[in-house]
């Protein structure tokens, strides 16, 4: 055999071995969903969304766990974003390139792969205990906002990297300041990559149950929280819960609790991938 | 609003230099004689020497082309002028530039004010991704000018400098970056016009262009020639022949030779010069 015939054949088993990689992958996802909804479709119904915990899992709803997660994410949302934006902005722009900003860089992406769990140690004891807000909602929001910070920050920079210095030059040359070239320019060329990063980082703190549970967040709560200071509990907290009972009932919540999380998280990704498309589309160089 | 006023007391005296390369007879339209000078300027990225003990002088109301083969040091040179190379890494300068009497570099100079009088026009057409009309009020909206009316009398003006108002007054709320890339090219040299400045600072700005659009913004530089002072970085000689009253020649950051673009490209005094200019080396 020649050497182009031998370099196809490799083509051909690489191309095969990577197709059965996708598929083992595929199949997994399609299975794990296609069980879950088999299990759980059937129990998803208005009620179920609107009730309130019950011991009887035929009247047992999201509702409470639900309203926690929305509140989670808002509280979520408005601690880490402006937060993390504006580091980012510092480390991509302002900071100075020594060796401080080096180490600074290397240790946020080795915040990014901390497990969620030692989060939730650390919001424990400096923001339940230290700062005795108390396994309240605030509590568990400002962990997750520290959670997916490093998230933010690595977004929120390559966003702003992939901003052509050309527009940034234009910019000076005008007479801009660098606060003015950033507000005007930078920011609004990078903020669809930023949003992106933002949502997706969101999307996992919503799916988060391991640091709520560690700080103190309920299984059980009778009624949805009405202030950042209330108990609450989430959907992830509500399915762990549900799935550790022996009753069968619950276990069909469990999978219909699992569907709604899907959806919640699906939706967030979808728009996410619409606001990169979106900016990408009114944006091109 | 003008910089130099702010700063009278560093107020200096412009002497005639001995290396002065240019000739005496010029005739200035200003009583002074030369708009921009650069004095002993030697300019380094780290260890690199890019620039290497250079004296120039610019007559206000002139063109002046750089040229010389690639990495010369013609844009380090040009972008001297409006302090762009201030945050690159490294970049160290000696020397002075002195604009109306005022060296650049002195410490009581706010670089945003002095971009205000040096605008500059870059090699690729850069429009930000705004409306043609946002791209030529930039300057003036970041100077804090909000006047709707006053804003767009200075647009149509800008636009109407570089022929371009004909082709776009119907789309002003269209963006830039929907137009050809002589037309972008045109709506950054409005954005420059726009704010009023002294000098034009302009790196290759034809080479990403076709033949229309490049003898057209060449026909405009000549035009500008009457309000401003401008310096244009060119890798096309004819281009230099055409537009430029000064050409000078760089060479592994020297400057070669310097003088009336017209000596220059018919008796260069420097083999090198004539070496380059004929094609058998570059
Ligand atoms: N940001 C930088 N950092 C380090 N060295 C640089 C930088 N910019 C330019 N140089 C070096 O300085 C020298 C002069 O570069 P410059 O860009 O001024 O050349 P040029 O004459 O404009 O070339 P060209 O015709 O290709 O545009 C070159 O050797 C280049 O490698
Ligand atoms: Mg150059």
């Amino acid at each position: 055999m020649n050497k182009v015939l031998i370099n196809r054949r490799k083509d051909l088993i690489f191309s095969v071995a990577g197709l059965i990689a996708t598929f083992v992958g595929l199949v997994m996802l399609v299975i794990f969903i296609g069980d879950i909804l088999i299990d759980g479709l059937g129990r998803i119904s208005w009620d179920f969304i609107t009730g309130l915990p019950s011991r009887n899992p035929d009247k047992a709803g999201i509702f409470t766990a639900m309203a926690g997660s929305v509140w989670v994410l808002f509280l979520t949302t408005l601690i880490s974003f402006p937060i993390g934006v504006a580091a980012g902005i510092y480390l991509e722009e302002y900071g100075k390139k020594g060796r401080i900003s080096k180490i600074l860089e290397i240790n946020i992406s080795n915040l990014a792969g901390v497990p969620s769990i030692i989060y939730g140690l650390l919001g424990l004891e400096i923001f339940a205990r230290l700062f005795n807000l108390g396994p309240s909602l605030l509590t568990g929001s400002m962990t997750l906002a520290l959670l997916i910070l490093p998230i933010i920050i690595v977004a929120t920079r390559e966003s702003i990297k992939a901003v052509p210095s050309s527009i940034k030059d234009a910019s000076y040359a005008l007479g801009a300041s660098k606060w003015q070239t950033m507000w005007h320019q930078v920011l609004p060329a990078s903020m669809g990559g930023i949003l992106t990063g933002v949502i997706l980082a969101l999307s996992r703190a919503v799916g988060e149950a391991a640091p709520l549970i560690v700080v103190g967040a309920l299984a059980y709560v009778p009624f949805a929280p009405k202030s950042p200071m209330d108990d609450f509990s989430v959907l992830p907290i509500q399915i762990f819960n549900w799935i550790s009972r022996p009753q069968q009932g619950f276990i069909i919540n469990a999978a219909a609790a699992i569907i709604v999380l899907l959806v919640l998280t699906f939706l967030m990704n979808g728009i996410a991938i619409y606001l990169r498309n979106h900016w990408q589309k009114k944006i091109k160089w | 609003m003008n910089y130099t006023t702010e700063i009278m007391d560093i107020y200096k005296e412009t002497s005639p230099e001995e290396n002065v390369l240019i000739p005496d007879d010029i005739s200035v339209k200003d009583d002074r004689k030369y708009k921009l000078t650069a004095r002993n300027i030697n300019a380094f990225y780290g260890d690199l020497h890019a620039l290497k003990d250079i004296n120039m002088n610019f007559p206000q109301n002139s063109v002046t082309a750089f040229i010389g083969p690639s990495g010369c040091g013609k844009s380090t040179f040009l972008r001297l002028f409006n302090r762009m190379n201030d945050y690159i890494e490294g970049f160290r300068l000696e020397g002075e530039i002195i604009l109306d009497d005022v060296d650049i570099y002195n410490e009581k100079i706010v670089i945003e004010q002095l971009r205000k009088d040096v605008g500059m026009v870059f090699q690729k057409p850069n429009p930000f991704p705004k409306t043609i009309f946002e791209n030529v009020a930039y300057g003036l909206r970041i100077q804090g000018e909000n006047n709707k009316s006053f804003l767009q009398d200075k647009v149509e003006n800008a636009l109407k400098q570089v022929a371009l108002w004909d082709e776009v007054k119907d789309d002003l709320k269209k963006n830039a970056l929907s137009l050809s890339g002589g037309q972008q090219q045109r709506v950054c040299i409005a954005r420059a016009l726009a704010v009023e400045p002294k000098i034009i600072l302009m790196d290759e700005p034809t080479s990403a262009l076709d033949p229309i659009s490049t003898s057209r913004i060449e026909n405009l530089i000549f035009e500008l020639r009457e309000d401003y002072t401008i310096i244009i970085v060119t890798h096309n000689l004819q281009q230099a022949g055409r537009i430029s009253d000064f050409t000078a020649f760089f060479y592994l950051g020297d400057l070669i030779e310097m003088g009336r673009t017209h000596d220059i490209f018919t008796n260069p005094k420097n083999k090198r010069t004539e070496n380059y200019i004929t094609g058998r080396f570059g």
